[in-house]
């Protein structure tokens, strides 16, 4: 086979390569030149390739390569320097007092915590509390957007929510608290329940059963207001939800708060202590924060 | 050129083409097999990794039975968004006792190698059941028959055993406590030392919150233990790998 040849030559100048079969020859063409040169090229780059990067796989690992390139190595390095181009700020975010006034002071520093506060809300908490933190309606996650707060809505309560999270398990430091189950253990009748569940229909101004509600207020008072508060407008400090107002964590139907009363409800909410940094958490705190019912 | 001329001799000769053909196929599949012999040599230790209790490979099972894989992958590649995005990259010790692995090549949804802790136990019954309803927009496919479908254990020892035969080391003594591990697993008020102690790390709950041992449970039991068992608060990967 020969390769000398630039040009491809008419036929008859071409000869053969002396392979004959039953009287069919093979014509000696050469390769054409930009095929060559590029199959020329891709030995060298894998020659070079193989010198310059992890490559000839050994007994305990592969050649290092004389770049010294890792994927790992270049991973951290590039998240570093992502960070740094925000070093100022992430300081900056992570030892300001977390109060709205101190943070708004500085707008630069307001803005990058809105902003990315937001992507963190994406990627980690609209599976639960929906787009904006408009809540995923009597599934048990709170909106977030209005001014009803179970645990509370200052810039600080917030990030405590968020860092430690509600009655998981992973974080010693999360909030807690527990609705006895009133039906499941028997401590109310049945009755002593649809009386107390008519009772909170009353209270959030519902249509109801006055007999029914008015039996149920004694229940309620006995049972209910050292969570739920006498007037039933709720405990941050145990994150007894308001009962007199339209918006329900779960429902205010008398199926549901039937359910409700019966069984409990145990919200969870998974810790963000590892998951996220403090600079990440406050950020998504200043986030919910303007989402619209800070405080 | 000469040694072109030399090979007429194996074009002619069909057994003599025979032998220098195995020859060439020998050294190429050497190159390609032998490191598999030094794989464990490559697959750096990592503290905490062990194999899957009974609950979770059944929940293993119940996952590549319903080809979430074809939707989901479970690798987290070493690149900046998704390190941000899902958390720290997977190591290769991390599906070491994965038959077979569930890296997937397709992200219809999100990737769930370090999904375990994320939700609540509850957020993953309502999401399988009816994925719409936490998340309006998602195209998943709804699971709720999952709860309806009881498992029962009694094959559990023998899917030990065959996990065995291909290199996970499982024990005699966990072999033989499969079942009873099994149902340790979603009893929290029952006796859950011995399971602990023979899966450091295993989650003992009643997964979905009903009772019964459901292909439900199983299936989040998995779930809430992906990407769990390293501590990268200690753990210093190789940066040269
Ligand atoms: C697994 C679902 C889940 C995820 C993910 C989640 N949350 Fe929650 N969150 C809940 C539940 C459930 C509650 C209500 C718990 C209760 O009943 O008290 C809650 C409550 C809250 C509260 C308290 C609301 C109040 O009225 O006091 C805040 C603030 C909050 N979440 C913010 C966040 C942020 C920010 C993220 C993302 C970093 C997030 N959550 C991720 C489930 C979740
Ligand atoms: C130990 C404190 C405690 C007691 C006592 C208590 N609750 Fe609750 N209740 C809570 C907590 C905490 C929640 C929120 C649960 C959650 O978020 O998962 C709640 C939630 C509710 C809800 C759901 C509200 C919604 O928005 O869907 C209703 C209704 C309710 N309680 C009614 C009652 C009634 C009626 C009684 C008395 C029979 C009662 N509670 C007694 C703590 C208590
Ligand atoms: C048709 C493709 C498809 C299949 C099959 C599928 N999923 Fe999904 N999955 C999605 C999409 C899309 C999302 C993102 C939207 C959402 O959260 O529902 C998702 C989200 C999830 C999430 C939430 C992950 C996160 O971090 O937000 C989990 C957990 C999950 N899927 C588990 C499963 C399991 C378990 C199976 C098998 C039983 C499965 N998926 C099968 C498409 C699919």
């Amino acid at each position: 086979m020969s390769m000398d040849d630039k040009k491809p030559l008419p036929e008859d100048e071409v000869g053969t390569t002396g392979h004959s079969w039953d009287g069919i020859e093979e014509l000696n063409n050469p390769l054409p030149r930009w095929w060559l040169w590029t199959f020329y090229g891709c030995i060298a780059f894998a020659l070079i390739y193989a010198v310059l990067y992890p490559a000839v796989p050994l007994v305990s690992g592969a050649t290092p390569g004389l770049l010294g390139y890792s994927t790992r190595a270049a991973v951290v390095e590039d998240i570093a320097e992502y960070e740094s181009r925000n070093a100022d700020l992430i300081a900056k975010l992570t030892e300001v007092p977390l109060e709205v006034d101190a943070i708004k002071a500085d707008p630069a520093l307001y803005n990058y915590a809105v902003q990315g506060g937001a992507s963190v809300f994406n990627a980690y908490c609209v599976q639960c509390h929906g787009r904006e933190g408009g809540g995923v309606q009597a599934n048990g996650y709170p909106t977030l957007s209005d001014d009803d707060w179970l645990w509370g809505g200052t810039i600080e309560e917030i990030h405590y929510t968020v860092t430690n999270g509600i009655r998981n398990e992973d974080n010693p430091d999360a909030r807690w608290s527990q609705m006895p189950a009133f039906g499941a253990d028997e401590l109310l009748s049945e009755e002593e329940i649809s009386q107390v569940v008519q009772y909170v229909r009353r209270i959030s101004g519902q249509e109801h059963d006055a007999a029914l509600a008015s039996a149920g207020e004694t229940v309620f008072l006995d049972n209910c207001a050292a969570c739920h508060m006498e007037d039933g407008t709720g405990d941050r400090y145990q994150g007894a939800p308001n009962l007199t107002d339209a918006i329900w964590l779960y429902g205010g139907d008398v199926e549901t708060l039937t359910h409700t009363v019966t069984y409990a409800r145990f919200g969870v909410m998974p810790t963000h202590a590892e998951r996220l940094s403090e600079a990440e958490r406050r950020a998504v705190a200043v986030y919910v924060h303007q989402l619209g019912g800070g405080e | 050129m000469a040694i072109l001329e030399k090979h007429k001799i194996l074009e002619k000769n069909a057994s003599l083409l025979l032998v220098f053909s195995f020859l060439v196929v020998t050294i190429g599949g050497l190159v390609e097999i032998a490191p598999l012999f030094y794989l464990e040599n490559t697959i750096e230790e990592v503290e905490g990794v062990r194999p899957y209790s009974p609950m979770e490979l059944e929940g293993r099972d119940i996952y590549v039975r319903e080809g979430c894989y074809v939707c989901h992958s479970q690798m987290i590649r070493p690149m900046r968004d998704e390190v941000e995005r899902y958390g720290h990259y997977s190591l290769a010790a991390e599906s070491m006792y994965d038959h077979p692995f569930q890296w997937g090549s397709k992200r219809t949804g999100p990737d769930l190698a370090r999904l375990g802790g994320r939700y609540s136990d509850d957020w993953h019954v309502q999401h399988l059941r009816n994925p719409q309803s936490v998340v309006p927009e998602s195209v998943m496919p709804k699971y709720a028959f999952l709860e309806n479908r009881m498992v029962d254990p009694e094959h559990i020892a023998d899917k030990l055993r065959v996990h065995r035969a291909v290199g996970v080391p499982y024990t005699d003594e966990m072999i033989e406590a499969a079942v009873a591990d099994f149902n340790a697993q979603i009893d929290p008020d029952g006796d859950y030392d011995a399971l602990l102690e023979r899966y450091p790390g295993a989650q003992v709950r009643n997964f979905d919150g009903s009772p019964g041992i459901s292909e439900m449970d199983a299936l989040i039991a998995y779930l809430q233990m992906l990407g769990t068992l390293v501590d990268f608060s200690t753990f210093e990967p190789d940066a040269s790998r």
